[in-house]
């Protein structure tokens, strides 16, 4: 009995003749859904185009960070996400069968959301598909793209459908079409990088009744019951369980998916004991490349499509949703005529560094665990050994470094501090969380920045009379109307001076800071942010 | 810090006969792991990266 049944969607009907839109996405994946849910939140109108009628099928996305649980909880999501998520934050490595290494991905108390869930893609991307219902998004099943021409001012598709064929003509083509990409394709866009000379078997599990194992990533090297190979293991919700068991570059992708293989495989692990189903069985061969740009005037590529990683590390669909987390504000704020064109290479300048510290974090993973040649496998297999008994060869073992958010730390949108800041979050980092006292009810920073340009003022009672800009108001002492930092966390995290103040973006990344208020200066900053400035 | 490539070590003959005692009884692949571990552990004795960056030039014939 499977776990879960996916949706099918209603394909509607074909329209009359051909169609012009603002904003189309192509894709209704994690990336696509997140994105058209994104702009339809800022008053943007989207149609969605999606080949298939369901959710995504099979093993694919299950580790959801930090990061991304704050965007979901900026679009509404957030605590869906977290209730129904495994959270976890411990991760574990094994060499034969010690324990090798262990990492706490969130040593500090004081956010809303933990390091990690983990959670079925298609869980998620359902209730996308519900929020972008809600939220207007015109969103069209079994409606294919076929062809694309990209023009200056507009892209024309041609759409298929089971009820007939039609041609769309956008404004903006948002190309979340998967790793496969036919849009990519249809355009010569070359898609670099390298391929890991590896197969990993992908089993998911339902394990039902009393399981030896912790909710905590557990990766084993060389473990007995897989001898030289790696196998990985994650708890998902409905008593699934993720393995992940490496088989070299020789097996026989169609025989190893076979139950006959897998099923003494996941016993040889678990032990003769204990009862188990599989729900889906895949063979993988992973991948690091990208797009040398996201942007082509006016298609612009998000997610898979632009960028591709192995899955050590889950930065491929956490990457993604920043993607769209980066660009949905910028496009909604050119499409209002508040920003110039411009703004949308920022996309490029911010994504393009943050897809590259990804792809080197998963290259660099993959490299520990399918080591490139015998010498490789040496040094891999010397600092295992090591591991066990001397902590300094620990920080080397490398099972996947996880997710991390991007900085943005070179944004061409940062501006450099207006006085003196002494420490705490940088621009370009994700506005951190912490914990605040609102009309006393525990409350969550993050919770009240939105989807706006935001000042957060520490200790002070000013704003600046600047359109379009709410201030916001932090507190060391209980005060009517602010945000109570009871625990003094936000002032530190963002090394805040009593009277500085910080400007947060749309996508609750920070854009500036100000020692003392200074309204020129923070109307200098937007401009900057919005791509306004020379 | 700069990789310092002046003779350092105070027994030189002692040095190479200790590195070829611990081989002893290895095979190739036990020797190559002896000789990572050993690697690792003086790597991070040295602890500087641009140090063990000219150390790799050097052993690769390019520094
Ligand atoms: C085994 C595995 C484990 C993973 N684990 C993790 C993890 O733990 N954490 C993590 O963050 N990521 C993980 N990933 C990566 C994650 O699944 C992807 O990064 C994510 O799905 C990318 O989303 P996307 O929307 O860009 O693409 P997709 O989800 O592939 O969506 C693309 C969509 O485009 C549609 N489409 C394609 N062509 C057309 C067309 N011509 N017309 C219309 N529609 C079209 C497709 O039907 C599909 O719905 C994993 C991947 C794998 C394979």
């Amino acid at each position: 009995m499977p776990t879960h049944a996916n949706p099918r969607y209603a394909a509607p009907p074909p329209p009359a003749g051909p169609e012009s839109r603002g904003v189309v996405v192509v894709g209704a994946g994690l990336v696509g859904l997140t994105l058209a849910l994104d702009l339809a939140r800022h008053g943007v109108a989207v149609t969605v185009l999606d080949d298939d009628d369901t959710v995504s099928t099979g093993s694919r996305a299950i580790c959801f960070a930090k990061r991304t649980l704050e965007i979901y909880g900026r679009l509404g999501l957030g605590e869906r996400l977290r209730a129904k998520g495994v959270t976890w934050k411990t991760g574990r490595v094994f060499h034969r069968d010690q324990e090798a290494y262990a990492f706490d991905l969130l040593p500090e108390q004081g956010h809303e959301y933990p390091a990690f869930v983990n959670l079925q893609q298609y869980y998620v991307e359902e209730w996308l598909v519900e929020a972008c219902v809600a939220a207007g998004v015109d969103l069209r099943w079994k409606h294919r793209v076929a062809a694309i021409e990209p023009g200056a001012a507009s892209v024309a598709l041609s759409v298929e459908t089971p009820g007939g064929d039609y041609t769309l003509t956008a404004e903006w083509l948002l190309a979340c079409d998967g790793a496969r990409s036919p849009l990519r394709e249809a355009m010569g866009l070359p898609f670099t990088g390298q391929v890991f000379r590896d197969r990993f078997l992908i089993a998911d599990v339902v394990i039902r009744g009393d399981v030896a194992f912790p909710t905590e990533r557990w990766f084993w090297f060389d473990p007995p019951f897989h001898p030289g190979q790696s196998v990985l293991l994650h708890k998902q919700p409905d008593d699934v369980w993720r393995i992940d068991f490496q088989l070299g570059w020789d097996a026989d992708p169609e025989a190893e998916k076979q139950p006959d293989r897998v099923i003494p495989r996941v016993r040889a692990m678990l032990g003769p004991d204990v009862p188990f189903e599989l729900e889906w069985v895949s063979v993988y061969t992973f991948r690091c490349r990208r797009l040398e740009q996201f942007r082509h005037g006016r298609v612009i590529f998000a997610g898979d499509s632009a960028h591709q990683v192995s899955p050590f590390g889950a930065r491929g669909g956490n990457g993604g949703v920043q993607d769209a987390d980066n660009l949905a504000w910028k496009l909604a704020a050119v499409l209002r005529g508040e920003a110039p064109e411009r703004l949308l290479d920022s996309y490029d300048a911010e994504r393009i560094p943050a897809t590259d510290e990804n792809i080197l974090n998963s290259t660099r993973s993959t490299d520990f665990i399918t080591p490139k040649s015998e010498a490789a496998r040496a040094w891999r297999d010397a600092v295992l050994e090591l591991a066990r008994d001397h902590a300094f060869a620990r920080p080397l073992v490398n099972s996947g470094r996880l997710s991390r958010p991007a900085t943005l730390a070179e944004s061409p949108l940062n501006s450099v501090d207006s006085g003196h800041w002494p420490a705490g979050a940088v621009p370009g980092t994700p506005a951190p969380d912490a914990p605040v006292m609102r009309d006393g009810q525990p409350d969550w920073l993050l919770r009240h920045l939105g989807q706006d340009f935001c000042l957060l003022v520490f200790d002070a009672v000013w704003s600046p009379t600047l359109p379009g800009l709410r201030c916001l108001f932090v507190t060391a002492e209980e005060t009517p109307g602010a945000l109570w930092d009871h625990s003094g966390l936000a002032a530190a995290r963002y090394g805040a001076p009593p009277g500085g103040a910080v400007l947060i973006r749309p996508d609750q990344h920070i854009a500036a800071r100000f020692a003392a208020l200074d309204e020129a200066a923070v109307s200098a900053a937007i401009d900057r942010a919005m791509g306004r400035s020379p | 810090m700069n990789l310092d490539t002046s003779p350092r070590l105070q027994d030189p003959d002692g040095f190479l006969a200790l590195i070829m005692e611990a081989h002893r009884g290895l095979d190739a692949e036990a020797a190559r792991r002896f000789d990572a571990r050993l690697a690792l552990i003086l790597a991070n004795q040295i602890g500087d990266m641009a140090v063990l960056r000219q150390a790799i030039a050097l052993a690769r014939g390019t520094g």
